[in-house]
């Protein structure tokens, strides 16, 4: 079977269908065979009980070079042998991936630090609007202020 | 010749439409205009960025965007 081929140092990806995790995370182990470690992050749509599906829309002239941007400064900051951000876009529903993110690094406290990092900017500051289908129909989800903390640690 | 405005995630529900196309040269009073009253009032606030040629501008009330660009407006972003 042919494998997955990623860019290297950094893999970056928009999916609008889904999200193939155990072969991506092989891909990139076997791409960074000399990394000493490597943290990942899948995020999934929450199972809630209200909610039935969710929506994330984005615009492409900035969603994907913003991600493109922060999983360089990822790269830089922690001194990373190589980075995979692969986010959803479109229809997901609960139990479904939206973001998978991985890190490799020497020692593991880098990719650590990266995958925790990559997440807190991905959630408040990528170009993504959110929206979840309830009974009613289509809500809007306002950022928390939370996010927004979460993301001043790093400053 | 024109503009497009493109409304992003919830002001696109306020809007009650994805994008509109407006004359050009397009400035930022020409926006507010444009837009209807509802989407103006959320451009005023400093949450809701501009786009213009696929660069957020740093200072939304010196946009000046002219024949074929787009212009795109973006509301507080809910991610990951």
């Amino acid at each position: 079977m042919a494998r997955l081929s990623l860019s290297t140092p950094l893999d970056v990806r928009l999916l609008d269908k889904g999200m193939s995790v155990g072969e991506a995370l092989a891909a990139f182990n076997a791409t960074h065979a000399e990394a000493g470690g490597i943290a990942t992050f899948l995020g999934k749509v929450r199972p809630d009980g209200e909610v039935r599906a969710l929506e994330l829309s984005h615009y492409e002239p900035l969603t994907l070079a913003g991600m493109e941007e922060l999983a360089g400064n990822a790269r830089e900051r922690f001194d990373l042998d190589g980075v995979l951000v692969w986010h959803r876009v479109g229809v997901m529903v609960p139990g479904e991936a939206i973001v998978l993110i991985a890190a490799a690094a020497r020692h593991r406290r880098s990719a650590f630090e990266a995958a925790d990092f990559l997440m807190d900017h991905l959630k408040s500051a990528a170009w993504f609007w959110k929206r979840e289908r309830r009974a009613d129909g289509w809500h809007w989800i306002e950022p928390r202020p939370e996010d927004h903390e979460d993301r001043e640690r790093w400053k | 010749m024109s503009v497009t405005i493109l409304f992003l995630g919830p002001l696109r529900d306020l809007a009650g439409r994805q994008e509109i196309e407006v004359d050009a040269p397009l400035d930022w009073a020409g926006l507010l205009a444009a837009v209807g009253p509802e989407v103006a009032e959320q451009l005023e606030q400093k949450r809701v960025n501009v786009a213009c040629r696929g660069r957020v501008r740093a200072d939304k009330r010196a946009l000046l965007a002219e024949d074929g660009d787009e212009v795109a407006l973006l509301p507080p972003v809910s991610g990951g």
